[in-house]
């Protein structure tokens, strides 16, 4: 048999495909891929040595900025970190509201996410704008609370900085009618495109054991077969109040994942319309107004906090020596432990299969790099 | 399986496996977090303290026994005051969920002292975490199968979340710990 030689090529750092600026360093044989090397640190600002820096308060909008899709998801696990630590009280009202914003997030970043995976397929631009349109019109209900479309900073120790008011819940309902539908187009577009089945079935396959010892987590675990949802191990916030299921796929592959993400939009929507219909009214407040949030000292110790956030498991581990600012600040960000599982996934398919199972993993490099 | 309260692995492990845990802090577990006042840092006994050649050993152990199959976080924590550069493992039951099970490593600062073996071969899903607890802490892990710097350069020298790298100066100019 003809021996043929080994070649290295370089996706990335600069390619659309790789969702922002991220190195694959692949070993190809012909068209299919012999190894896989991930080379981080494009995006490197060291944000950790800046969560040292801040005082508590100052850190929740660079938080903001680590998975910038998910601002919202990403204050609330923060917020919950410091709230462990400092041993501070949150109203209900305040909890079902982030448990609201939570939700949003999901669906608009799942709406998106897949969008950008059917695009990287060569579906170009119809789900993707489908998932846009959606997302745009959370984002305007995120603007409406907080003032910014992505960069939230909404939620604060012991609360959310502003409340919701009538307008934002007819709104809602308005927005909420429209999902449903959303969800049966995108569904009926897609799931049965022979050429999304033939591109994503047996495609990337992560095993359920392998899948727990790479440590994965959110829709790449679930997606395996693994029905772990924090919501549901390790209840916060509301979360035990609600009935939603955890969808979980069979065989771990693209189209799994797939399947799950859009079981989870439907899962969202649920939790959405029972925390509207069980939201307490304003009189138990927004916020606890004993919090001093320019000068808050949490005491000597340690916390570890975590939420779903759609992409996995998103926990702050916080170290305080007393002081106003945190002693160690490590972020555990879900797309980051969640791409180990790269060159395993990606072993013995294609080139173009490559840019798939990425985009089916859901990385967002400003949390990747942090 | 059974899920494990906390502190109660240092117990069990007392009794079960004597040999892993550090014998610097092998007394009763104790929460010590009032004596300590403001600007102090703080070293919580609270968990089981395992020595760093024991690691992979309890983290089968924890994972065979109690069904901890799920390793989440591997965090480093540089204490300067105390001298130590600690390693926080967190796992989790993945069959029955709950709080995590923090395991942790207590290791000198200095070239010689930090070294802890990898849990890679094991479980895959420590090899980032691990390459950067050597990029910002300069924690070594023998048996890891790729231990390189992966956010800072190669050619970088030190390691920028130690306590005592400068903070200040040129980032051109300034000398990194060479």
């Amino acid at each position: 048999m003809l021996k043929t030689e080994e070649l290295q090529i370089n996706i990335g750092p600069q390619h659309p495909s790789t969702h922002g600026v991220f190195r694959m360093l692949v070993t190809v044989d012909g068209e299919t891929l012999v190894d896989l090397k991930p080379v981080f640190g494009y995006l490197h600002r060291n944000h950790e040595q800046l969560g040292e820096v801040n005082t508590y308060l100052q850190n929740m909008p660079f938080t903001d900025r680590l998975d910038y899709f998910n601002s919202m998801v990403n204050n609330h696990a923060y917020a919950r970190t410091i709230e462990t630590l400092a041993g501070v009280e949150v109203p209900e009202r305040a909890q079902y509201i982030r448990v609201i914003m939570d939700e949003l997030s999901r669906i608009l970043n799942h709406a998106t996410a897949m969008g950008f995976m059917l695009g990287d397929m060569g579906a170009w631009q119809t789900a993707l704008l489908w998932g846009m349109r959606e997302r745009e019109k959370i984002l305007d209900m995120f603007e409406y609370v907080s003032g910014a479309r992505m960069m939230c900073n909404y939620c604060r120790f012991g609360g959310v900085v502003r409340d919701i008011d009538d307008w934002f819940i007819t709104e809602l309902k308005k927005l909420m009618q429209g999902l449903p539908h959303y969800f049966d187009d995108f569904e009926g577009l897609l799931l049965n495109s022979e050429i999304l089945l033939a591109r994503a079935r047996n495609i990337g396959v992560l095993p359920k054991e392998l899948a727990l010892a790479y440590s994965v987590t959110g829709p790449v675990l679930r997606g395996s077969g693994v029905a772990y949802d924090i919501r549901k191990a390790e209840p916060y916030a509301v979360y035990d109040r609600f009935k939603f299921k955890v969808p979980v796929g069979t065989v771990g592959d693209v189209y799994d994942r797939f399947l799950v993400r859009i079981a989870e939009m439907r899962e969202s929507y649920k939790i959405l319309e029972q925390a509207l219909e069980q939201l307490p009214d304003a009189t138990g407040g927004f916020i606890n107004p004993k919090v001093k949030q320019q000068s808050l000292k949490a005491p000597a110790g340690e916390a570890y906090a975590r939420v779903e956030s759609p992409k996995g498991e998103l926990g702050f581990y916080v170290v305080s020596d007393g002081s106003g600012s945190a002693y160690r600040y490590k972020v555990r960000a879900p797309s980051f432990i969640n791409l180990s599982a790269l060159a395993d996934m990606c072993k013995g398919y294609t080139i173009a299969d490559v840019v798939v199972i990425l985009g089916s993993i859901d990385i967002v490099m400003g949390e990747v790099d942090r | 399986m059974a899920l494990l309260a906390r502190g109660e692995l240092r117990s069990i492990l007392q009794t079960q496996l004597p040999n892993v845990l550090d014998s610097r802090w092998d007394t009763q577990a104790t929460d010590q977090v009032e004596a300590h006042g403001e600007g102090q840092t703080v070293l919580l006994d609270f968990d089981a303290v395992v020595k760093a050649e024991a690691i992979v050993e309890v983290a089968h152990f924890v994972r065979d026994t109690f069904g901890y199959d799920f390793l989440s976080n591997i965090t480093a924590v540089d204490y300067l005051k105390q001298g130590l550069i600690e390693l926080v493992y967190q796992f989790y039951n993945a069959a029955e969920g709950g709080p995590d099970l923090r395991v942790r490593v207590r290791i000198g600062r200095s070239p010689e002292e930090c070294i802890v073996p990898s849990l890679t071969p094991t479980w895959p899903g420590a090899d980032l975490q691990e390459r950067e607890a050597y990029d910002m802490y300069g924690v070594v892990f023998p048996g890891h199968p790729n231990l390189a710097r992966i956010y800072m350069w190669d050619e970088f020298k030190g390691f920028p979340m130690r306590k005592d790298f400068p903070k200040t100066g040129d980032k051109y100019t300034h000398v990194t710990g060479e």
